[in-house]
């Protein structure tokens, strides 16, 4: 029984059943959006410190005391900007594109369990519907991308389904890693499942999920539909105002999401000992940003074609290896020894790496003409 | 399969973050594969030749700042070699070692911007540009104490330099000639191995020897394709013939070699900067020279090995207190124009990385 | 159980919402006259790097992943198969594993050769 279930049961008492059945979901949804809005300005807020700190600069300090309310005169600013919409382009694409990027960052939050029980919806098939949820938000991307009618938010686009098609097979197969031990889909219950975090029992399948979930929030080194080196700044070039404003808050809301179902996968959700399991569950999906901000600032961006080849020739090969591996380790490696079967892991995701580097190199890319 | 697919034409620049300046390239491309390529220059224009022949020699060396603003020093340096040649001055031992160190120190700072630069096109996100900024930061301090300027020098004169270096010059540059070497291994650690930056690079925007050769390409540009060509080595100026260094040469002629000459000639310049600073006399940093310098009638070519390559002055003197003729020969458009070659086939993305590896400044193509 | 997918319903409304209000936002601010609205020709021209733009846009535009797209269509119907699989595994024993692996080998088949045949590389 969730929490908001408990909270309607008790509703119940005071009103007819409809009502305690709204009431008690409106609750839990402005929790959510809180919870998400919050965490995104403090994403925000550390993404710049801490590249500004990467970066031996100082980052945003002038409004307020550590720049903490640096956010707020940006949305200020992006509130009070004039709405531009391109002459040439296609008004009604253009303007539900981030209403459809950003709709599914929020959808997604519907089934990230934060503590036992404290879940808005424990639905039993949730990894398969955050699967099928955050690759909605491709689509709002392309129509950025086609309905700006930018030669440069136009090649964004095209990158941005590229993406997709790559990623989303190598980030599934190593999900469905997680669901062979845990034997559910519900997130709660992977959870629950992770006595031994699965980042220690499935490395390869960890390394798998976070690489391709870099690549299907579009941070780097996957950055290619907002390469401001290439094509200035990709997708969301014609958008100003809040229009914009609501592009930005997706690309965070999405990393938010990535963070939140990487920790509940891998990182044993809210469990660990002594603090409260909501600041565990905090302090991970922080870490997990952390790396991301970690990788952003460090590596070059790839090109596009070596994006695809690096997820088709190298993540899914090692995500299918991964998921037989662990299909007969779940029949027929003995339970009582979780142990031996870290180390197993850990010596295969070690020489599969080191494998797949030395046997493929992602150079060339000439086309003749 | 065989879809029906159309060319598009996209315009990389004026207004562009990697355009380094004010420049265009019209892409033709299908797809993303670049299929054509057609360079639009001229943005920057201002007709600096044609100003220097209306101003006297002296005046006309702030003009040469202009040139290429990430190297200011040795375009001064350059000119004023031209002039000298021209006009048949010696200058003072110690004004050619100082214009050495100078040289020297604003070819590592000209090489690190062009690292980071590069880096940032290959889409590092501006953290290589900072560490390198950082010490470039340092170099520019020096120039600063030097000749009070930042960005353009004015510093070397006809027949000397403007003023002798302060007292605290010497030791702050021996301590960044000390500390540089290992700030290059930094570097080198953290960016060489990279395995993403050597698949950006490797292999890619190849430019062969002979039409490295052909398209009269020079410096960094030419040496990366194989080409032992160093003005310091095969036409010693000033007191260059005084060194012991080594000219590093590419051997295929990709992006990753542009990239490695010039992260070894770092090492070299350091290496010339130390002798420099052993061998560096006292004395007087000033020749006598009319301030309204009338060369006898004649002409001259006088170059230097700058850090965009071959930066040479042609000069014609009609014995009056101006140039009859300015021309110069800037690098960076002779290696420009080799880009077609390297770029036609490559993607979009690289073909801003091999733009990049040229090392292009927007005030020497256009001046 | 039936409540679940109300609330991911329900959700799905106030998502969009939310989303809609966002832009809507500045729209009511306007009516404030804090924001401005001075379009003319050239700031909604199309940004081209400061020129106009040559040729259309919307071309038929040569993304050259046609037969990444085919093999992904396939491997996503895989997945949809392993979903349910991955979850009963333990319960059914060796003869599923048995089954996907077959299942997984025909796919490889098909997988290898298209990459022995380099369609896996943008030509």
């Amino acid at each position: 029984m969730t929490l908001i279930g408990q909270f309607r049961d008790w509703l119940i008492n005071f009103m007819p059943e409809w009502a305690a059945y709204i009431v008690a979901f409106l609750v839990g949804v402005v929790a959510i959006i809180a919870f998400v809005l919050v965490m995104i300005i403090v994403f925000i807020y550390l993404e710049r410190r801490l590249i500004g700190r990467f970066q031996v600069r100082l980052g945003p300090n002038r409004c307020g005391p550590e720049g903490i309310f640096q956010l707020i005169a940006d949305s200020i600013k992006l509130l009070t900007k004039e709405d531009i919409v391109p002459a040439k382009g296609d008004f009604w694409v253009h303007f539900l594109a981030p209403i459809v990027t950003f709709a599914p960052a929020l959808m997604v939050f519907a089934v990230v369990p934060f503590h036992k029980g404290v879940v808005l919806t424990d639905l039993d098939v949730g990894i398969l519907y955050v699967v099928a949820i955050s690759s909605i938000s491709v689509v709002g991307i392309y129509m950025a991308g086609w309905g700006s009618n930018n030669k440069y938010s136009l090649i964004a686009a095209l990158r941005a389904v590229a993406q997709a098609i790559s990623y989303e097979l190598p980030v599934v197969m190593a999900a469905v890693g997680v669901i062979l031990i845990a034997g559910s889909l519900s997130l709660s219950k992977i959870v629950e499942a992770q006595t031994i975090p699965f980042f220690l029992l499935q490395p390869l399948g960890f390394f798998i999920f976070l690489l391709g979930s870099m690549a299907e929030i579009n941070r780097s080194p996957f950055d290619l539909l907002e390469a401001e080196s290439e094509i200035v700044t990709g997708y969301n070039m014609e958008y100003s105002g809040m229009k914009f404003g609501l592009l930005y808050l997706s690309e965070y809301g999405h990393t938010l999401a990535a963070s939140c179902i990487i920790t509940t996968l891998f990182l044993g959700g809210w469990q660990g000992p002594l603090l409260p399991p909501f600041l565990w569950f905090l302090i991970k999906v922080l870490l997990v940003f952390f790396v991301f901000l970690w990788v952003r600032s460090t590596v070059p961006r790839l090109r596009v074609d070596q994006l695809m080849a690096f997820a088709w020739k190298c993540l899914l090969p090692m995500a299918l290896i991964n998921l037989l591996l662990i299909g007969a380790q779940v029949l027929w490696f003995p339970k009582a020894l979780p142990w031996g079967m870290m180390v197993v892991n850990f010596a295969v995701a070690g020489i599969l790496i080191l494998l797949w580097s030395r046997l493929f190199a992602l150079g060339g890319g000439r086309v003749e003409v | 399969m065989a879809l029906r697919t159309e060319p598009f034409v996209l315009n990389i620049g004026p207004q562009h973050p990697s355009s380094h300046g004010l420049f265009r390239l019209e892409v033709t491309l299908d797809g993303e594969v670049v299929t054509g390529l057609e360079l639009v220059l001229g943005y920057l224009h201002r007709g600096i030749e044609k100003l220097a022949e209306g101003r006297t020699y002296i005046q006309n060396i702030p003009l040469t700042d202009r040139l290429d603003y990430l190297a200011s020093m040795t375009n001064n340096f350059a000119y004023v070699l031209a002039v000298e040649k021209l006009a048949g001055i010696e200058v003072p031992e110690r004004t050619e070692y100082l214009r050495v160190i100078m040289a020297e120190l604003m070819r590592i700072s000209s090489h690190l911007s062009f690292i980071g630069f590069l880096l940032n096109e290959l889409g590092a996100y501006f953290t290589p540009l900072f560490y390198m900024f950082r010490e470039r930061e340092k170099i520019l301090d020096l120039f600063e104490m030097v000749c009070g300027q930042r960005l353009t020098y004015n510093y070397m004169r006809i027949g000397g330099v403007s003023q002798d270096i302060p007292e605290e010059f010497l030791p702050a540059v021996k301590r960044f000639v000390a500390e540089m070497p290992r700030l290059v291994d930094e570097y080198e650690q953290l960016l060489s191995g990279n395995e993403i930056l050597l698949a950006r690079t490797k292999g890619v925007g190849i430019l062969p020897r002979d039409k490295a050769i052909n398209a009269s390409a020079s410096g960094p540009v030419l040496r990366a394709s194989g080409v032992k060509w160093d003005i310091r080595k095969v036409d010693p100026y000033s007191v260059y013939d005084r060194f012991d260094f080594e000219v590093p040469v590419g051997s295929v002629g990709d992006v990753y070699d542009r990239y490695w000459v010039r992260v070894s000639e770092m090492r070299q310049s350091v290496r010339i900067l130390e002798q420099a600073l052993k061998q560096l006399p006292k004395g007087e940093v000033w020749t006598k020279v009319p301030g309204l310098l009338r060369p006898l009638r004649g002409e001259v070519y006088g170059h230097i090995e700058g850090p965009k390559g071959e930066l040479g002055f042609y000069l014609v003197s009609d014995n009056s207190i101006a140039p009859y003729r300015f021309h110069i020969r800037p690098p960076a458009l002779l290696n420009l124009t080799a880009l077609k070659d390297m770029v036609v086939g490559w993607k979009l993305a690289d073909a801003i990385v091999i733009f990049g590896s040229l090392d292009t400044v927007l005030g020497e193509v256009d001046r | 159980m039936l409540t679940d997918y109300g609330y991911v319903g329900l959700f799905l409304i106030i998502a969009i919402l939310f989303a809609v209000s966002m832009p809507l936002l500045p729209l009511t601010l306007s009516l404030l006259g804090l924001v401005p609205k001075k379009p003319n020709p050239i700031k909604t021209s199309t940004y081209e790097c400061g020129v106009e733009t040559i040729g259309k846009t919307w071309v038929q535009f040569n993304f050259r992943y046609y037969f990444y797209a085919l093999l992904f269509v396939v491997f996503d119907i895989l997945i949809v198969f392993l979903f349910p699989w991955a979850t009963k595994l333990k319960q059914l024993g060796a003869g599923a594993f048995v089954a996907v692996l077959a299942f997984l080998l025909i796919l490889m088949v098909g997988y290898i050769y298209a990459w022995m045949k380099r369609v896996l590389e943008w030509k």
